[in-house]
C-alpha cells in the first residue's frame, strides 16, 4: 500500500486548519537544519512501539519537548513558531540493535535534536530539566527513552558561576598537591551515636585520610542529632589535623527537609569552621543551586552524593545518562561528584565512568563516542569538578584507580578503611601508603598497571598496615556485566 | 611527630636519586620547578621562604637537586620542599609538592580550644616550635 509522503506542511491555510497533524507535517523533523553554536542539541535514544516510524518518533520527541501538543492549535500563529519548534535533524539506528545483521535486539535509534537558545532560562537547570526531561519521557507512542547527551551552547554555559571552589582553588586551600585526595565514609551507616561516630573519624583523619564522610542518608535521625555529630566531628577534624599537621576535613551532610533547615545547618558547619559540606542529588536542582550560592559566598567545598541517581542512569534504554547529570551538576555549582569507581561494588563500566570524569575535569570535552561523549563541549574557563570514586573500593586496587582516574580525584574506602583486621588507624596507613607509593612510582615511570601489584607488595615488606590490607582483600573482585556500555568501540587502523 | 604534609610524606624520606626522579617527571610535562623552606610548618602557612625564584628556565633536573643540596646547606634545621608548578591555562597553579628535609626533631602542634556558647568550640593550631623567635626554633 503506498502512503502518501508525510513531509513538513509549508503552506498555512493546510497547515492550521484544525485536526491532527504527524509531528512530521507540523515542522518537527528537519533534516536539512544545521544547528547553530548558540542551541542546545539533544541526542535521545529512542524505543518506538511497534508500528510506529523512527522519524515520526524523533520529531515527536521534538515537538512535545519543546512547543507542541497533540492537536493543531491555531494560537502558534501569535508566536515565533519557527524559532520556537525543536527541530529533530538526525536519526541513526544504535549500532547492535534492530533487525541488522548479529542481533534480535529491538531497535532502538539515536535521534539528535536542536534547541533554539530562546527556550531555556539564563542560569536555571531548573528550566532546562523542565523543559528536555519535563513531559516527553511518558509519550506513549515511546516504549523507552533516553537523554544520552546534551551538547550546551557556551552562550548557555556563561549564565552559570559553576562550581564555587574547583579543583584547583580546593587544592590550593588544603595546600595538598599532585596526588588524588583520599576519603572514607564513616560506617555502620546508620545508629552510631555522634560520641563514636566523631571516634570513627577522629581515627580514620589521623591514620592518614584527607577526609572523611557523612553517608547520603546520616541527616538527623533518633540515633544521632544533627548538631551532636557536627560538634563531635570537628573536634575529631581539629585534633587529627593538630596530630598530623596537615588540613583535615569531614563532609558534614546539611541535606534536610526544607531550605531554611539546610541553610541553619550549613551555617552551624560554618560557625565550627568546617572547610567543606556536603548534600544529596535527591534535594533537587533548586536547592543545589541555592547551596551552590551560599557555598561560593561563604568560602565552603561543596560535595554532592549522587543519591538516588542509579534509579534513572543505570539502564541504557531509559532515563538520563549520568554523563548529562555531570554536565548539569557542573554548572549548577558542585566541587566535588560521585563518579564512579569502575572497579567497585558499584555499576560502572571503565569506558564510560572515564567519560563522566572528563565531564568533570576538562576544559573543553572532545567528540570521544567510545567513552559515550556524543558532542564536543565547551566550557568557558568554568571551574573544575573534583570526581569521587567511592564503593567497594580497596588498596589492593589502587594501581587500577591511579591508572584509570589520574591524580585529580578522591579516592573513598569506606569499609576499605575501617574494616581493616588491625583498626582504623591502621586501615588509614595502609591506603595512604598505597597511595603515595603508587603516584611515586608513575612519576618514575615505572608500569603502574601491570606491575602495580609487585609495587605495593614492595612497600608492603615496612608496612604492616598495608601488607595486613593487601591479604585481607586479595580476592575481592566485583565481576560483574555491566549495564550501561559504550555502543562505540574504538576500532583500531591500519598503520 | 612527622609532619605528614606534601605527596610523599607516609614513604621513607627520598634520597637524591629519588628526588631527581620526580624533579624529571615535573620537566617532562614542562612544569617549572622550585625550592621553599621554612620553620613554621603550620597547615595554614602557604607562604614558606623562596629558595629563589621558581626556576622557569632550568630544563636539567641536575640543576635543581643542586639548588636542593644549596638549599640545606644554607639552612640546616629546616623544612624544605620542592614544588613544581604549571601555567596551563585552566590550572595555573602548583601541581607536586614534597618534602625533602626535615628538622632532626619536630615537636609538632598543639591544640587550644577556647569554650563559646553551649558546646561550641573554637580550636586553634599553634605549632610547639614557633613560640620561639625565627632562626631559634630548631
Amino acid at each position: 500500500m503506498n502512503k502518501p509522503v508525510e513531509g513538513r506542511i509549508t503552506d498555512m491555510k493546510e497547515r492550521y486548519k484544525g485536526g491532527v497533524l504527524k509531528y512530521k507535517q507540523m515542522g518537527y523533523w528537519r533534516p536539512d537544519y544545521e544547528p547553530k553554536d548558540t542551541d542546545f542539541i539533544c541526542v535521545f535514544r529512542i524505543t518506538p512501539q511497534e508500528g510506529v516510524d523512527p522519524v515520526e518518533a524523533a520529531a515527536a520527541v521534538a515537538g512535545e519537548s519543546s512547543t507542541a501538543t497533540w492537536t493543531v492549535v491555531w494560537t502558534d500563529m501569535l508566536t515565533a513558531h519557527e524559532d520556537y519548534q525543536a527541530k529533530a535533524f538526525r536519526v541513526d539506528v544504535v549500532p547492535g540493535t534492530g533487525t541488522g545483521p548479529g542481533t534480535d535486539k529491538e531497535p532502538q535509534y539515536f535521534a539528535y535534536i536542536a534547541y533554539d537558545i530562546i527556550l531555556f532560562e539564563e542560569g536555571s537547570i531548573a528550566n532546562v530539566t523542565a523543559s528536555l526531561i519535563g513531559n516527553v519521557f511518558s509519550f506513549k507512542p515511546l516504549k523507552a527513552a533516553r537523554l544520552e547527551d546534551i551538547r550546551i551552547p557556551v552562550a548557555y554555559v556563561k549564565t552559570f558561576k559553576g562550581p564555587p571552589t574547583g579543583i584547583i582553588v580546593e587544592r590550593e586551600r588544603l595546600d595538598k598537591f599532585g596526588r588524588p585526595l583520599l576519603g572514607a565514609t564513616m560506617k555502620p551507616k546508620l545508629g552510631l551515636s555522634g560520641k563514636n561516630y566523631g571516634r570513627v573519624v577522629y581515627e580514620g583523619l589521623s591514620g592518614g585520610l584527607d577526609f572523611t564522610k557523612d553517608d547520603e542518608n546520616i541527616n538527623s535521625q533518633p540515633f544521632m542529632h544533627w548538631r551532636d555529630r557536627f560538634l563531635f566531628c570537628m573536634e575529631a577534624v581539629n585534633k587529627a589535623q593538630a596530630n598530623s599537621g596537615e588540613i583535615k576535613g569531614h563532609y558534614l551532610n546539611v541535606t534536610a527537609a526544607d531550605m531554611e533547615e539546610m541553610y541553619a545547618r550549613a551555617e552551624f558547619a560554618k560557625s565550627l569552621g568546617s572547610n567543606i559540606i556536603m548534600i544529596d542529588l535527591i534535594v533537587g536542582w533548586t536547592a543545589i543551586q541555592s547551596m551552590s550560592n551560599w557555598s561560593r559566598k561563604n568560602d565552603m567545598i561543596l560535595h554532592m552524593h549522587r543519591a538516588g541517581h542509579g534509579t534513572y542512569t543505570r539502564q541504557k534504554n531509559h532515563g538520563v545518562s549520568f554523563r548529562v547529570m555531570a554536565k548539569w551538576l557542573r554548572l549548577a555549582g558542585v566541587d566535588h561528584l560521585h563518579a564512579g569507581t569502575a572497579v567497585g561494588k558499584l555499576e560502572g563500566d571503565p569506558m564510560t565512568v572515564q567519560g563522566y570524569y572528563n565531564v568533570c575535569r576538562e576544559s573543553h570535552n572532545k567528540q570521544d563516542l567510545s567513552r559515550g561523549i556524543f558532542f564536543e563541549q565547551p566550557w568557558a574557563d568554568m571551574k573544575k569538578v573534583m570526581p569521587v570514586a567511592s564503593g567497594g573500593i580497596h588498596v589492593g586496587q589502587m594501581h587500577q584507580l591511579i591508572d584509570l582516574f589520574g591524580d585529580d580525584v578522591v579516592l573513598q574506602f569506606g569499609g576499605g578503611t575501617i574494616g581493616h583486621p588491625d583498626g582504623i588507624q591502621a586501615g588509614a596507613i595502609a591506603n595512604r601508603v598505597g597511595l603515595e607509593t603508587i603516584v611515586k612510582a608513575r612519576n618514575e615511570g615505572r608500569d603502574i598497571l601491570n606491575d602495580g601489584p609487585d609495587i605495593l607488595k614492595n612497600a608492603a615488606k615496612t608496612c604492616k598496615p598495608l601488607e595486613k590490607a593487601l591479604e585481607t582483600w586479595k580476592d575481592v573482585a566485583f565481576n560483574y556485566t555491566s549495564t550501561d556500555t559504550p555502543d562505540f568501540v574504538a576500532t583500531p587502523t591500519a598503520s | 611527630m612527622r609532619i605528614t604534609q606534601g605527596q610523599f610524606s607516609f614513604l621513607p624520606d627520598l634520597t637524591d636519586t629519588e628526588i631527581r626522579a620526580q624533579v624529571d617527571y615535573a620537566l617532562s610535562k614542562g612544569w617549572a620547578l622550585s625550592v621553599e623552606w621554612t620553620d613554621d610548618p603550620h597547615p595554614r602557612n602557604c607562604y614558606w621562604n623562596m629558595w629563589g625564584n621558581p626556576m622557569f628556565q632550568i630544563k636539567d633536573g641536575a640543576a635543581v637537586v643542586f639548588e636542593v643540596n644549596a638549599c640545606r646547606k644554607a639552612n640546616a634545621n629546616v623544612y624544605i620542599k620542592v614544588n613544581a608548578f604549571d601555567n596551563t591555562r585552566g590550572v595555573e597553579s602548583m601541581v607536586m609538592s614534597f618534602i625533602v628535609q626535615r628538622p632532626p626533631h619536630e615537636p609538632g602542634f598543639g591544640l587550644q580550644r577556647t569554650e563559646e556558647h553551649g558546646r561550641v568550640m573554637r580550636y586553634t593550631t599553634f605549632s610547639y616550635a614557633a613560640t620561639k623567635p625565627a632562626g631559634e626554633r630548631y
